[in-house]
């Protein structure tokens, strides 16, 4: 029922946004924000934010310590509203106003991985991935052991925990705990997964694990990463956004962003010169 | 002599250090910097001294208790625990009588007030707004400073005419084939005990939960929240994530249970008897203490009531120290996560 709703303002899409793109450009948005003004209280976190991300790529944001990065990632998923702040403009994600959206329902399309793995302690790895399959109410026995070895595989995390998925989530390493995120994230099937500094907490070659799955988790999935590492940014992203001040100040593809700039200010920052 | 040398060396230090930013160490004479350490050791000795008094305390109280009650240990052995004769007259004393007035109070007082702390607790760290949080808070914290004879007034006053004339009744009407709604709607007795009681440990209960939950850390509501969890769903996980920090809050609860004496003895009824029934008369440990150590004519006796003293403060020392060990290790836990 609710997909074919879906379905059909699906069609509705290039009559909605009507930008500057093309129609097949448009066409292929995911996720697109217009004019999005965030705030905490009467303090103003970001101001305009128009950005279109398009379906199965990787974009990546990037900008200094405090420019709204995370506030905006936020806002895509209306956990921003949680923390107790405020929003306005329009967020669409397949065309749909994400305020026409029940927050509950958005966020099981939308899911997020935060920077420190945060699994729940009392849960065992297995339930861990398969809570939320539990709040969507699937409770038969072999489907969620299905779904959940799919997405520990999903986040390449199953060989190393096949043996012991009654233990803890907590007694995993940091790496792997974020991996136990990320497949918790994936079980429920979302289609857009945002990250906010996933490997920011890791070692060398658990980044190097989480920036190979995001590779691999883009042919499924439209995935939006914050990082302060501009390096993984261009590696792992398509399209890389750079935010300053609580502005968008160039989104662009990765490779023409970071090797001919159209701004100043980014130039100064991917140069190293602040930030 | 000491106190001055010590005294003046805290002077000099201070003085120093205002002159010269922060002096390291090692920059002072060597004769201001041996005075001031012996100034440290010997406050340092000064409140080890104090941290080991308390606890000289407790065994001292323990071990008194145990020589005051050695007549009575000696003459019926574990067998006082069983026996449900308590008879000055004969010179005969069992204390399961005071045991089962003192755990079916306290268990009742449990099972009415622990519903409506951790609701209260919920409601105060995952949904009142801060301007609410903190009046609700407020007045809980201000219930357990009420001394307890007030609460045993307004049981008397206000809360066993009460029983007597609706609630009883109405209970005997309506669910009297079971037996705890049996016999005559007395007022005092087990049930009347069990509500005061349960108004006075809803403070500790609900502040240590609250605190348990808060120590939650917000990354796990987000967590839930992201996987598209409701309101109620994430609360479900951190209660699950708290559940041992709230069983803490519920011994501790107990505890205090366990030990409340003068509002208690003012409303249960004060009758050595075993009942099924809520409304029947009781007697607990601490009441029967307070209401015939005065009166006890024989050795015998006084020493029994020294042991049902002792078995009390085994049991609230176990109670307490458990429900501290394992709250003070969920919030800790929580901490380093
Ligand atoms: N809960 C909050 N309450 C009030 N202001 C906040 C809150 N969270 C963030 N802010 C403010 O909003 C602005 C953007 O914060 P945000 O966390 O989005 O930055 P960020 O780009 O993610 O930074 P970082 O790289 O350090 O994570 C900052 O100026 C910050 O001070
Ligand atoms: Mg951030």
């Amino acid at each position: 029922m609710q997909e074919m709703v879906i379905e059909e303002r699906r069609a509705d899409v290039p009559l909605i946004i009507s930008s500057n793109r093309t129609t097949e450009r448009t066409m292929d948005v995911k996720v697109a924000t217009k004019n999005v003004d965030a705030f905490f209280g009467k303090t103003q976190a970001l101001h305009g934010i128009s950005l279109d991300v398009p379906r199965n790529t990787v974009v990546a944001i990037i900008g200094p310590s405090g420019c709204g990065k995370s506030t905006f990632l936020r806002c895509l998923n209306r956990m921003h509203e949680v923390a107790g702040g405020t929003r306005t403009g329009t967020i669409m994600v397949d065309g749909d106003d994400i305020d026409h959206y029940d927050p509950v329902v958005l966020r099981r399309r939308v899911g997020m991985v935060f920077q420190k793995p945060n699994p729940f302690p009392t849960m065992s790895i297995f339930d861990n991935v398969a809570a939320g399959l539990r709040l969507n109410g699937m409770v038969k026995k072999n489907t969620l052991s299905e779904t959940v070895e799919r997405s520990l595989r999903q986040a390449a995390l199953f060989d190393e925990v096949k043996d012991i998925l009654d233990r803890s989530g907590v007694s995993l390493s940091g790496g792997q705990q974020q991996r136990l995120c990320i497949a918790r994230a994936l079980a429920v099937d979302p289609e857009v997964i945002l990250m906010d500094e996933p490997a920011s907490a890791l070692d060398p070659i658990a980044t190097a694990k989480i920036e190979e799955l995001i590779q691999a988790l883009k042919k499924n999935y439209t995935i939006i990463i914050v990082t302060h590492n501009m390096q993984q940014a261009a590696r792992v992203s398509d399209e890389t956004a750079f935010f300053y001040l609580g502005e968008l100040i160039e989104f662009d593809e990765t490779d023409r962003l970071f090797t001919s700039p159209q701004k100043k200010q980014t130039e100064d920052y991917i140069t190293g010169r602040f930030g | 002599m000491t106190t001055i040398s010590t005294h003046t060396t805290i002077l000099i230090r201070e003085r120093t250090g205002g002159e010269k930013s922060s002096p390291p160490e090692g920059v002072s004479t060597g004769a201001k910097h041996r005075n001031a350490n012996l100034g440290d050791a010997a406050f340092k000795i000064v409140t080890q001294i104090f941290a080991f008094l308390v606890f000289a305390l407790v065994f001292v109280m323990a071990f008194e208790m145990y020589r005051g009650s050695e007549d009575s240990i000696k003459k019926f052995g574990w067998s006082f625990l069983t026996n449900t004769v308590w008879d000055p007259v004969k010179d005969e004393y069992g204390a399961l009588v005071f045991i089962f007035g003192t755990m079916v109070s306290s268990l009742l007082a449990l099972f009415l007030a622990l519903p409506l702390s951790v609701g209260v607790a919920i409601f105060l760290s995952e949904l009142a707004p801060r301007w609410l949080e903190r009046p609700v808070s407020f007045v809980i914290e201000l219930l357990a400073a009420i001394p307890s004879i007030v609460y045993g007034l307004w049981g008397i006053f206000v809360l066993v005419p009460w029983l007597r004339t609706s609630v009883e009744p109405a209970l005997v009407k309506n669910l009297g084939f079971l037996p705890f709604f049996e016999g005559p709607p007395y007022g005092f007795g087990m049930l009347a005990a069990g509500i005061v009681l349960a108004i006075m440990v809803i403070p500790i209960i609900t502040s240590i939960s609250r605190d348990v939950l808060r120590a939650i850390p917000m990354a796990q509501r987000e967590a839930a929240l992201a996987l598209g969890a409701t309101r109620w769903e994430t609360t479900k996980i951190v209660l699950s994530d708290g559940k041992s920090g709230l069983l803490g809050a519920t011994l501790l609860g107990l505890g205090r249970a366990v030990g409340e004496t003068m509002a208690v003895t003012m409303v249960i009824g004060n009758r050595p008897e075993i009942s099924a029934s809520l409304f029947a008369p009781g007697y607990t440990m601490a009441s029967v203490i307070a209401n015939e150590f005065a009166e006890a004519t024989s050795e015998l006796y006084t020493s029994s009531l020294i042991e049902l003293a002792l078995l009390l403060f085994v049991i609230t020392v176990l109670l307490n120290g458990v429900a501290r060990i394992i709250v003070w290790s969920t919030t800790k836990k929580f901490k380093t996560v």
